[in-house]
């Protein structure tokens, strides 16, 4: 399924990749003949068959609704690079 | 503007607004994890690996959340769907740890419902569109630093219910009353404590204007972060009046999302945010598709309490209550519990929805915040009022002292017999003591009374006033009005 080299250029930008002129010429490529191949499924006639999100024939479980974690923000702040007390700090966002 | 106010005001536009409201659900735990979603800790007391989107970490249902939602289904006569599935909406955002958003997009669990409400007299039904569930993202806070902002993810995974309403909406007025009708429905449920200023219910509105007559939708703006209700009749009003210039002045409307500055009044647009407005959703592949099967429909249907409307006509039944009274009383649970509080100390519904709707909402709504009326603040019990008007009813209080006894009791929470009896307001029925203040009230004034005599009827009043004023306000207003009457005329 060939793709053209802005739409790899516009899915970049929302996965926030940073392309070379050089990448997005291979990627379009590659990432062409990946969804040919995913797309030889489609050849398949699936008109009988309900759509499927999971292929585990169970439906979901369930936690009650009890407090049992938290109470440790020294620990959920540990990797941040920034921090002021316990909070996470990041570049301000600019509305 | 004027311009393009009056021929808005014309009629030569027509508003088309549909809203899409959030509401938190006051589970205990967030979503899919254990961590608290109560409101107000210190920064990042309520997380844990799941909500903080450490890797290798799973999302556990909470089945009471599935519980509340299912109540907000049934109560907007919605068709619950046996079967939905979990998605994921992706976007960037320094509050969203995961990078997406659990929620649901194709298959949601709720569709299809409907929702009335009462404005000026008037019952309007919209229509919903759907319910989903999703989880809500952290906070940032920006005024600390001027180049950093802070993130706190406490709120990061608490359940939230969307609710989205068709565009049926035609007036600011109109969404703000959808909504406190809708605040009113998730405090019956019990699922929601409703509460606007601390966010835990808020709203977008999508907002288009078209010329009266056409059938199809005009160009929309969205406008974001209206958490009052006085934001969302604010933020409507200025957005008409906005596409209705641009429209006027041969312009077109740009689909774009807007924010609600409520400081300046006006709608600024957010285009920072347009381009991220691919949100690539798929199913969610760490959730199982979740299935909501008859049983647990009428489980929860069956533990339904009754719901405003059904209140307000049994108000109006067995209370013999007005619709408008009715309506007024039953808007908030909490107010109609406080009536019937009342009416089961002391048999005189009629009496205690007058007071009720006019002296004990108005103390209770200066001590709530906007749009708020809080009872935990009042001063007195229901069953005090009871008190009140019973002292009325068996006659040891005129009405009129009646009012001073509730205004000592607004300021000292005392029982108003107390009141009655350490004031020494109580009526004065002795007719011998009132035949005296009579005698004394005609003999000071001989001059006012050969005036009455020569006809000039209207001087009764200024002999009532006398002889109340003399008894200080405690004598029984039919007695003085029979005994003057028999004094003057006989």
């Amino acid at each position: 399924m060939p793709l053209d080299e802005n739409e790899i250029r516009r899915v970049a930008v929302l996965a926030r990749l940073h392309l070379g002129e050089d990448e997005v010429a291979r990627l379009t490529g590659d990432l062409g003949r990946i969804l040919g191949f995913v797309g030889k499924l489609a050849e398949l006639d699936t008109s009988d068959i309900e759509p499927t999100s999971h292929v585990v024939a169970m439906s979901t479980p369930y936690r009650e609704d009890e407090v049992t974690t938290g109470g440790d923000p020294d620990s959920a702040i540990t990797n941040a690079p920034r921090r002021d007390g316990h909070y996470f700090v990041v570049p301000r966002i600019i509305e | 503007m004027s311009a393009a106010r009056s021929y808005y005001q014309e009629g030569g536009f027509e508003t088309v607004i549909g809203l899409e409201v959030h509401c938190q659900l006051a589970t205990a735990s967030k979503l899919f994890c254990g961590c608290s979603a109560a409101f107000g800790a210190g920064a990042n007391e309520h997380t844990c690996p799941v909500c903080l989107a450490m890797p290798g970490v799973l999302p556990v249902l909470n089945r009471c959340a599935v519980d509340y939602a299912i109540r907000a289904a049934l109560a907007t006569d919605s068709t619950i769907n046996t079967n939905s599935r979990w998605a994921r909406k992706n976007y960037f955002y320094p509050d969203l740890p995961k990078a997406y958003q659990i929620t649901q997009y194709e298959q949601p669990y709720c569709e299809h419902g409907r929702v009335t409400f009462d404005l000026d007299g008037t019952e309007h039904t919209v229509r919903l569109t759907r319910i989903h569930m999703e989880e809500d993202a952290g906070k940032s806070v920006h005024d600390a630093h001027a180049s950093w902002s802070l993130v706190d993810l406490n709120r990061a995974g608490v359940p939230l219910l969307e609710i989205v309403s068709e565009p049926e909406l035609r007036s600011g007025a109109e969404a703000s009353a959808y909504m406190r009708k809708m605040r009113s429905l998730v405090r019956y449920l019990g699922i929601s404590d409703g509460n606007m200023n601390e966010g835990s219910m808020r709203c977008d509105a999508n907002v288009s204007l078209r010329k009266r007559g056409a059938t199809t939708l005009g160009t929309r703006a969205e406008i974001k972060n209206l958490n009052s209700f006085r934001s969302i009749e604010r933020a409507i009003a200025y957005e008409i009046e906005r596409q209705a210039e641009i429209l006027l002045g041969g312009g077109a409307i740009v689909q774009e999302t807007r924010l609600w500055d409520a400081d300046r009044g006006v709608t600024r647009s957010m285009r920072s945010k347009e381009e991220a407005h691919d949100y690539r959703y798929f199913p969610e592949p760490d959730l199982l598709p979740l299935v909501i099967d008859d049983a647990w429909i009428e489980r929860a249907r069956s533990e339904l309490p009754e719901l405003p409307d059904a209140r307000r006509g049994r108000f109006v039944t067995s209370y013999g209550l007005s619709g408008y009274d009715s309506g007024v009383l039953t808007a908030s649970k909490e107010l109609a519990d406080w009536f019937e509080a009342a009416v089961a100390a002391h048999d005189n519904p009629k009496a205690l929805a007058n007071w009720i709707t006019s002296e004990v909402l108005r103390i209770a709504n200066e001590s709530g915040a906007e749009g708020e009326t809080d009872f935990s603040q009042l001063p007195f019990a229901p069953e005090h009022l009871a008190a009140l008007v019973r002292l009325i009813d068996d006659g040891t209080i005129s009405g009129k002292i009646a009012k001073t006894v509730f205004s000592k009791m607004v300021e000292s929470g005392d029982d108003p017999a107390a009141i009655v009896a350490r004031e020494g307001l109580v009526q004065v029925t002795d007719e011998g003591a009132i035949t005296a203040i009579v005698d004394s009230v005609v003999a000071a004034n001989t001059a006012k009374v050969a005036e009455y005599k020569s006809g000039k009827d209207k001087l009764f009043g200024f002999f009532v006033g006398q002889v109340m004023k003399e008894s200080q306000g405690k004598a029984n207003p039919a007695s003085v009005n029979r005994l003057l009457k028999e004094r003057l005329d006989g």
